[in-house]
Parts: C-alpha cells; sequence; structure tokens
C-alpha cells in the first residue's frame, strides 16, 4: 500500500569528496545505480530506512483490512478485499527483496519492526470500526499511497524502482474498489451514507499526514531528492492529492472535514488548486511515536504471527535438510 | 533454531508467453525448490504474468564485478569493425 514520507534516516556519508561528486554525476545523468555498485553509505542508509518502512507498511496495511475480510457484506466484495489484501502481501515481499539486495537481510527488518525500532506508516495505527472503512482506505489511503509511489517508479535504485513498477500496476484496482464501495453507500440508505461520512470524517486528515511533515521540517528531504530517491517534495505530493480527490468527494455527495478548504485558482502556476486548513502535527507525531490507537495491537499482532510461525518454518528447513541428506546418500550409494 | 538458520533466498524467472525468453522478476525465500516455485507462481503470476517459471538459489549465481565494467566492456565501443557500418558498399549494389 504505501510508504509515508521518510522518518529519521541518517543520509550522512564517509565518503571522500570525489567520490561523493562522482556519485552524484551518475545521479545527475539519470543512470540507475544497482545492488554491487560503489555508493555513499547515506545513500545505502536512506535506503534500507525507506525501502524498510515502505515494506513493513505494506504488511501492517493488511491487519486493518484483514479484520473484515469474513465480514464482507457481499461474496463480491470478499473477493476483491481478499485479492488486495494478498497483493499488499506481496508488496511488502518485493519490497523487503528491494532492501536486502542492500545487504540486509528480511529476518534483520523483521527483528526491527517487532522491537520498534522500524517505523512503518503511522495510518495503520487507525482503527476501522466499520464496513465504510474500507471504502475509504482504498479510496484515501491507496490513492495516497498510489500518489506517492508513482514518482518512486524513477528512484534512482534499480531494485526499488523495478518493485515500485510492479506495485503500482497492482495498486490502482485496490483504489478503484475502494472508491466503488464509497459510491455505494454515499448513494445507498441515509444511514448508508452518514456511515460513508463519516468514515471520510475520520481518514481525510491521517490520509493528508500519509505525505510526511511539511518540507520546511523534512529533514532528510533535500538530500533524498539531490540522490533522486524522491522526485517531489512531500508538500508538492500533498498538493497533488488533495487536488485530484475533492472531485472525487464532490461527486459522492460528501464534505470533506476541512472549513477552511477553498479553490484558489492562482495556486499550480494559475493552474488553479486548493487551499487547505491546517494540519494537526501533535496528532502525527503522537500516532508516529506509538500514542496511536492501534500502535499496540498491530505489533502484537505481527508479533504473535511471528512466535506461532516460527514451529513452521523451522519443520520447513528440516524437512528440506533432510531431503538433501537423503538424496546425497542415495547418490552415493548408486557410484 | 531459526535463528542459525535463515530461509535461503531464491531468484525467480519468468516467461511472459512461448516465444520470449524468461525475464528476471524478484526474488524470494523458500527452503526448497518446490517451496520456491509454489511462491513464485502465487507471488509473481496473479494475473497471466507467465507461463513458465525458473528458480535458482541466489547463493549460485555468479556476477561480474561492476567495478571492472570498464575493463570487461569497454572493447565493445572501440572494435568499431565489429559493426556493419564500418564496411563500404557502394550505393548501387543496394541493401545488403
Ligand atoms: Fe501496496
Ligand atoms: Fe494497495
Amino acid at each position: 500500500m504505501y510508504s509515508q514520507g521518510l522518518i529519521g534516516a541518517d543520509s550522512s556519508s564517509e565518503e571522500t569528496p570525489e567520490f561523493l561528486a562522482e556519485f552524484q554525476k551518475r545521479i545527475d545523468r539519470e543512470e540507475k545505480i544497482e545492488p554491487n555498485d560503489p555508493m555513499p553509505s547515506g545513500y545505502r542508509k536512506t535506503l534500507v530506512r525507506q525501502i524498510g518502512q515502505h515494506a513493513h507498511s505494506e504488511i501492517v496495511g493488511m491487519l486493518p483490512e484483514g479484520n473484515w475480510i469474513t465480514r464482507a457484506p457481499t461474496l463480491r466484495r470478499k473477493i476483491a478485499l481478499l485479492a488486495k489484501v494478498q497483493d499488499e502481501g506481496g508488496h511488502g515481499l518485493y519490497l523487503y527483496s528491494a532492501a536486502e539486495t542492500l545487504g540486509v537481510s528480511r529476518k534483520q527488518m523483521t527483528e526491527e519492526l517487532l522491537s520498534g525500532k522500524a517505523k512503518y506508516s503511522s495510518i495503520f495505527n487507525y482503527p476501522t470500526p466499520t464496513w465504510a472503512d474500507m471504502g475509504a482506505i482504498g479510496w484515501l489511503v491507496d490513492g495516497a499511497a498510489i500518489m506517492n509511489q508513482i514518482p518512486l517508479c524513477r528512484c534512482s535504485y534499480g531494485p526499488y524502482a523495478r518493485a515500485m513498477v510492479r506495485v503500482c500496476k497492482e495498486e490502482s484496482f485496490h483504489q478503484r474498489q475502494g472508491y466503488e464501495i464509497m459510491i455505494s453507500l454515499a448513494h445507498g440508505s441515509p444511514e448508508q451514507k452518514e456511515m460513508a461520512q463519516d468514515a471520510l470524517n475520520r481518514w481525510w486528515w491521517p490520509s493528508i499526514m500519509m505525505f510526511g511533515p511539511h518540507d520546511s521540517d523534512s529533514t532528510n528531504s533535500d538530500q533524498s531528492m539531490a540522490w533522486k530517491i524522491k522526485r517531489f517534495s512531500n508538500d508538492e505530493l500533498r498538493q497533488k492529492f488533495i487536488d485530484a480527490t475533492i472531485p472525487q468527494a464532490e461527486y459522492l455527495g460528501l464534505t470533506v472535514p476541512d472549513p477552511d478548504l477553498k479553490w484558489n485558482p492562482e495556486k499550480n502556476d494559475g493552474k488553479g488548486g486548493y487551499d487547505f486548513g491546517a494540519i494537526d502535527w501533535d496528532e502525527f507525531w503522537t500516532v508516529v511515536k506509538g500514542g496511536g490507537k492501534m500502535n499496540v495491537d498491530r505489533i502484537t499482532a505481527r508479533q504473535k504471527a511471528w512466535d506461532d510461525g516460527e514451529w513452521v518454518r523451522d519443520a520447513a528447513l528440516a524437512h528440506a535438510k533432510k531431503q538433501t541428506a537423503k538424496k546425497a546418500s542415495a547418490t552415493l550409494a548408486a557410484e | 533454531m531459526s535463528d542459525q538458520n535463515e530461509i535461503p533466498l531464491w531468484e525467480v524467472f519468468i516467461r511472459p508467453r512461448n516465444g520470449l525468453s524468461h525475464r528476471h522478476c524478484g526474488s524470494l525465500h523458500a527452503v526448497d525448490a518446490t517451496m520456491a516455485l509454489n511462491a513464485a507462481r502465487d507471488v509473481y503470476t496473479r494475473r497471466g504474468e507467465g507461463q513458465s517459471i525458473w528458480i535458482v538459489p541466489s547463493a549460485d549465481i555468479t556476477a561480474s564485478d561492476p567495478q571492472e565494467k570498464d575493463a570487461n566492456f569497454e572493447p565493445s565501443e572501440s572494435k568499431i569493425y565489429r559493426h556493419p557500418t564500418f564496411y563500404e558498399v557502394p550505393e548501387e549494389v543496394g541493401h545488403m
């Protein structure tokens, strides 16, 4: 699903100025960097952190929606939600694999998620109490994710960019199925419409926050932009998302919970765009730092999955070893 | 026990349809080839991406050193006599 504006990476490098300048020239020529290429330690650290956060977000992102699979209102909705959640698991895998090309193991990344050392997108620390949340998540959360991920398809690091191409191909169904749920509810009974409005009220601001802190407060942004890991700033992407989403909300006949939202014809170099109200960054940082409603639940669920799966991993590995040994002794006997 | 024994990494190659080569499309972890094939099918061919899968243990791949790139691949640039445009054939002979 989703990558959030990167939180807290160390982009400092120990290499010589000549090495860094040479590397920057490659980036400026739009050359892709591949796994065994020489690269500044800061570039590697930033990518490991970002791809790791992104992978964890895909995996943890399965939980809020998994919550509704058994209770989907129709078979059509159930197979769609099941397919979407399965896709998110796949996205996690592509991303862990991309990070592994940089010399971290998936096990190490999993441990960092479970210990709380690694972050994931704070959006998944909000609860999903109603079916309308499945609509709002697909529409807004996957919508914001797509906005973020499309430019990542041109990221300077080859394996990350290639993983993103696959991910983006799969994401568009996610957003469409969510919007379809919203249409059904918004054009349904008064109670259903109210449910859709309530979900929009709860998910709007957290979705806007998914793009990360304002550019003026985002410490790693400049270096990430120079290295072409990032192509647009947090605020640019946020503006694009809002401008694309408001007409969709209008079509639904729902109201975005922002009294300061207003069309501004001067914005975007005269093309026009929406002005919007102040974002509650205290809420954002509270959730990032573990104070969201679901932070504890999410990590507890991941920890349980990891622990409960241990005997399966161990048994599968033991079986494989036994088979290999058997084959080896059979070959010996035949000689 | 899983501490000392990491589940190995495999590279996945998919042939989109007959007539094309298998192409690298990603990686995954699996304990053996059977599990790797099953997982590759589940993860990498959910939308008609392929008709045939190869899987290879990542550890069995030997790669050239990117630092030796110039020494390895420069000759293809300087040996222009390996290319058809190096040779002159009069126009009246026609396309060759
Ligand atoms: Fe995803
Ligand atoms: Fe998604």
